[in-house]
């Protein structure tokens, strides 16, 4: 990613649970295809799961749609979702590594494992942002970049399928915006200075 | 977890990752036990964890009490292990094998297997009870490592919870087992320990992948969910030891998200199951 200076933040982190299909189905067409850093997703999902995932919102947005493998170099325009039942991690080189060490929050992959990572090596050059879900996972790794200066976003909870989780993320740390749904795409693009995508 | 002292500067390397690698290197050095090449961001994590545990505020601190308390060391030593397995784990990487790698061990008069990374045993003993039921266990011999000595301790043993039984019968199910499960194994109380008879052809041994050499002439090599805590430099290390521990045409099974794509050594094999990285050494 060379550059760099003419923009704030080198990657967004993204983590949801129960919802969180509907949420992204929202929010990943939104998103320019432009867009010049990676997307990293942790969606709970059951650890039998195929990769229905990503072949489902690869077909629904212009952005590149993968399952996060281990030593896979950070594309700008690509999004990356945590395979089932691994936890998915990002390295000081800015490639991911996947882990399959116990369950974090009753979960794995868990959106703090995620979002601690990233904000060790993106720092105050990440976006976060917590959408709708049934447990508390995420709230502490979004108030860690919350610390380091990065941008949290969190879903409004009035406006999320499920509550819980947007609403552990904002107590925990108060984050930067509580948005609607349809307002965290275009905050995105508008942070690097797109226009509405054309899709 | 600790979420003070984040609010440093932005600039330079973080000060936690230079601590870390001093502490990796520290215990390299002091101990023999190299996690350097390791993957940072899990060793991190396990770190910290171990240091919001001890009460103490950084990992300088903590490097100083893990090089001058050898028992601190053990407890970091199992942070830093990764145990995390079940019998018949993903039941159809055990239903390939059975489908298409025992028809090719059956050819063989007598079977090597070295199991790397083997952790508590669980799919040691997976392995031995397709080799029992597919009629090849009392020619077999398989060779079960770890760096970690409570773990094999465990995998010894051969003891695992009762509640874990039922998840694992139904594993055993799925991967095309041919009796009922509950044959190779008596509960009590609230353990359920294994038959003797899966033992009887099993060898536990202290191994380093890291720091430590090759087995020889392995007809199957099986290291799951091993490699992905390496860098790149170890990992096509210890591809290199285990290819050159296999004899032509045998067999190296690996961890479903774990490939050869990137390796040094990539053209050394054929994949031969490729959903569940089953590959084979060419001729």
């Amino acid at each position: 990613m060379e550059g760099g200076n003419d923009r704030n933040y080198d990657a967004i982190v993204i983590g949801t649970s129960a919802g969180g299909l509907d949420a992204l189905g929202v929010i990943l067409p939104a998103i320019h295809t432009r867009i010049p850093v990676p997307i990293l997703i942790v969606q709970h999902i059951s650890a039998s799961s195929d990769s229905f995932i990503v072949t489902y919102f690869d077909r629904l947005c212009t952005l590149t749609v993968v399952e996060g493998s281990e030593k896979a170099p950070l594309l700008p325009g690509h999004v990356y979702f945590a395979p089932p039942d691994y936890h998915m991690l990002v390295e000081e080189d800015r490639t991911l590594s996947l882990s399959n060490d116990e369950k974090v929050n009753y979960s794995r992959p868990s959106i703090d494992v995620l979002f601690e990572t990233a904000s060790w090596v993106f720092r105050s050059r990440l976006i976060g942002i917590i959408l709708t879900g049934a447990n508390w996972d995420g709230a502490h790794g979004l108030a860690l970049i919350g610390l380091s200066k990065g941008l949290t976003i969190v879903q409004n909870p009035l406006n999320s399928a499920v509550s819980r989780m947007p609403e552990a993320a904002i107590e925990t740390r108060k984050p930067d915006y509580i948005l609607n749904l349809d307002e965290i795409g275009p905050l995105i693009n508008s942070l690097f200075g797109l226009t509405p995508t054309q899709s | 977890m600790a979420l003070q002292g984040v609010e440093e500067e932005n600039q330079g390397r973080d000060i936690e990752a230079i601590e870390l690698d001093l502490l990796l290197e520290g215990v390299y050095q002091r101990y023999g036990y190299d996690f350097r090449d390791y993957g940072k961001a899990h060793a991190r994590r396990r770190i910290l964890h171990r240091l919001a545990m001890s009460g103490l505020k950084t990992i300088a601190e903590l490097q100083h009490k893990v090089l001058h308390d050898e028992s601190f060391f053990h407890i970091l030593l199992q942070d830093l292990s990764i145990n995390t397995t079940e019998m018949f784990r993903d039941p159809d990487f055990f239903l390939e094998l059975r489908e298409q790698v025992i028809p090719v061990l059956k050819t063989y008069p007598f079977i090597k297997i070295w199991h790397a990374g083997c952790s508590t045993g669980e799919e040691v003993y997976s392995m031995a009870i397709i080799l029992k039921e597919e009629g090849l266990l009392n020619r077999s011999q398989i060779y079960a490592t770890d760096f970690n000595p409570v773990v094999l301790q465990s995998a010894r043993e051969a003891i695992y919870p009762a509640s874990l039984m039922k998840d694992h019968t139904r594993n055993y199910i799925k991967s095309g087992g041919k009796h009922s499960f509950s044959d190779y194994y008596s509960a009590r109380y609230d353990s359920a320990i294994l038959k003797k008879s899966l033992k009887e052809n099993v060898v536990f041994a202290d191994h380093n992948l890291v720091t430590d050499g090759v087995f020889g002439e392995m007809h199957l090599v099986m290291c799951r969910n091993t490699l992905i805590y390496f860098n790149k430099t170890l990992q096509d290390k210890v591809i290199g030891l285990f290819k050159d521990s296999l004899i032509s045409g045998g067999f190296l099974c690996l961890g479903s998200k774990e490939s050869l794509t990137f390796s040094a050594h990539k053209e050394a094999f054929n994949p031969l199951v490729a959903k569940w990285k089953i590959f084979r050494k060419k001729y």
